[in-house]
């Protein structure tokens, strides 16, 4: 097991979003989380980078306590956040934000050889590599993010909503790269809206409800769980 | 001619000093959009802390500028871990206020230790030579030496925000800081160590200009002043900008030379009536006026 998440609960200025969850992810695996609006997932994510405060449970990556660690140092262990924002560095250009991604690594050529993979996995990024993110549309300005996300050689990658606010073609093509990182051993913990797609290439899946944990199993399991079907799919 | 040639000449010497007084507080802008304004005491520092070291030594203050800079780099980061960083977490009102208190407590501090007189360097290498640098222009040793160091220091500050790892780690948090920290870049540290280049550009800068200027206790709030509208003309943040708009307002600051100029050409009685001397400053808050309501984010600025 990679990371594990153990009872942990989050609160916004008192009220409790998110009472007492616990998760897992292995090596290699690809785990989903869904649930709808306001179920606690960016939360949740945000938990794990420690941008938001743990009131009470333990983040345990590899052998390590992380609850209590700043977001930089969390991201020095390995665990890299895509944000649903994408937070990208707008003025800048596509490939000064990729290479800001590679902050944590040291040797060049380490970095030149991450580059060259997300140029590969996404070509049109290598022909805008000049352009101003916020210049790029939003489909791309997403390959940037994950891009971005890839360059530190994360021991996992947490992707927030990866496909919100994409036009139908484009969520396909970014559930793809998540699928084609999944065969090439990554470790993804995925947050999703589109609950059908993700859970179907998704290894395990949980299910979040107003901040509780109210079902987890296979990605079919759950597909075709009862009240999973009824609450999330409306059959 | 020689007086036009020579408050040209002054005015871009004056802009390329002014350009490191300014330069600090546009990174400091820059990297966590706090406005300093307590930046013209710090400049303050700086030339106390030029006139120490030099009499002290017995050397021009411009020999101990290191020690300028290491006593701006500490000011900076100790104001920032001991004030700044409590003070950003509260609304934009504390911010400017606390600034604004920073300023008068170190004014005060000033006033108690050196007391109000002017003081001055008396005594150096520099003083009372001048180089002639033909078309009629002299230009006193003391002030071409400040400038052609401001210049290298503006140069090593613009090659390290740009060359160097730190330089980007220091873009990313100006850019966005929650995202820097995604990146695993250490935002605290990287705010902390803006205030220490901005206030260690700028005691080197009064290390410098306390060559040729006196100081007093009293003196920051014009430098400050000064020092926002370089960084309003430049845009908020901008290095270049900063530099571009040092020199404008360098000559700006001239203005008086240039009326002298037109005095003597025209030979119009009226205009040696004029105590445009007396008015030297205002031509400062003029523009300062002006460019905030023509160009709000300055000629290189990306932020507004």
């Amino acid at each position: 097991m990679i990371l594990e998440i153990e009872n942990i609960s989050v609160r916004y200025s008192g009220l409790p979003v998110i009472h007492g969850i616990s998760l897992a992810v292995n090596a290699g695996e690809t785990v989903c989380v869904v649930g709808s609006n306001g179920a606690g997932k960016s939360t949740l994510l945000r938990a794990i980078m420690g941008s938001q405060p743990v009131f009470e449970g333990r983040i345990i990556l590899g052998d390590r306590e992380i609850q209590k660690l700043k977001t930089e140092q969390i991201v020095r262990l390995g665990i890299v956040y895509v944000p649903e924002e994408k937070m990208l560095f707008r003025p800048i250009s596509v490939e000064k934000n990729l290479l800001l991604g590679a902050y944590i690594l040291e040797r060049d050529a380490q970095i030149k050889r991450n580059l060259e993979f997300v140029y590969t996995l996404f070509p049109i990024l290598r022909n805008r590599r000049f352009q101003a993110a916020s210049t790029l549309s939003g489909g791309e300005q997403q390959m940037v993010a994950i891009g971005r996300g890839l360059m530190s050689n994360p021991k996992i990658l947490m992707l927030d909503e990866p496909s919100f606010g994409l036009a139908p073609i484009l969520v396909d093509e970014v559930l793809d790269t998540v699928r084609r990182l999944k065969e090439q051993g990554m470790t993804i913990l995925l947050v999703e809206q589109n609950v059908r797609e993700a859970l179907g290439l998704a290894d395990r899946g949980y299910v979040l409800q107003t901040g509780r944990m109210v079902a987890q199993g296979t990605g079919r399991e759950l597909l075709e769980a009862d009240l999973f079907r009824s609450a999330f799919l409306g059959i | 001619m020689d007086l036009l040639l020579g408050s040209i000449a002054a005015g871009i010497v004056l802009g390329m000093v002014i350009a490191l007084v300014a330069l600090g507080l546009t990174i400091i802008f820059g990297v966590m959009e706090i406005v300093n304004f307590a930046h013209g005491e710090f400049l303050m520092v700086g030339m106390y802390t030029g006139l120490l070291t030099a009499q002290a030594t017995g050397t021009d203050p411009i020999f101990t500028l290191p020690v300028a800079a290491i006593v701006g780099f500490l000011l900076g980061v100790i104001c920032y871990a001991g004030f700044i960083k409590f003070l950003i977490r509260g609304p934009m009102v504390a911010q400017l206020l606390g600034t604004f208190g920073l300023m008068l407590f170190l004014r005060n501090l000033a006033l108690l230790i050196f007391g109000s007189s002017d003081r001055t360097v008396h005594h150096g290498i520099l003083v009372g030579k001048s180089f002639d640098i033909g078309m009629g222009i002299i230009l006193p040793a003391t002030k071409a030496a400040a400038a052609g160091l401001s210049v290298i220091a503006f140069l090593a500050v613009w090659l390290l925000m740009n060359r160097t790892k730190i330089g980007k780690a220091l873009t990313a948090t100006a850019l966005n800081a929650q995202a820097a920290r995604y990146m695993g870049i250490p935002t605290e540290k990287m705010n902390a160590l803006a205030w220490g280049i901005g206030g260690g550009s700028v005691t080197v800068a009064g290390a410098l200009i306390v060559n040729f200027w006196a100081v007093n206790p009293f003196m920051g709030l014009l430098f400050t002043m000064i020092a926002f509208t370089v960084v309003a003309l430049g845009g908020f943040g901008s290095v270049p900008g900063a530099f571009f708009a040092g020199l404008v307002v360098g000559l700006i600051m001239e203005i008086p030379g240039f009326w002298d100029f037109f005095t003597y050409t025209f030979d119009w009685p009226w205009m040696a009536d004029v105590p445009m001397t007396s008015l030297k400053y205002m031509w400062i808050y003029v523009a300062y006026f002006v460019i905030t309501v023509i160009r709000p984010r300055g000629l290189f600025g990306w932020k507004h």
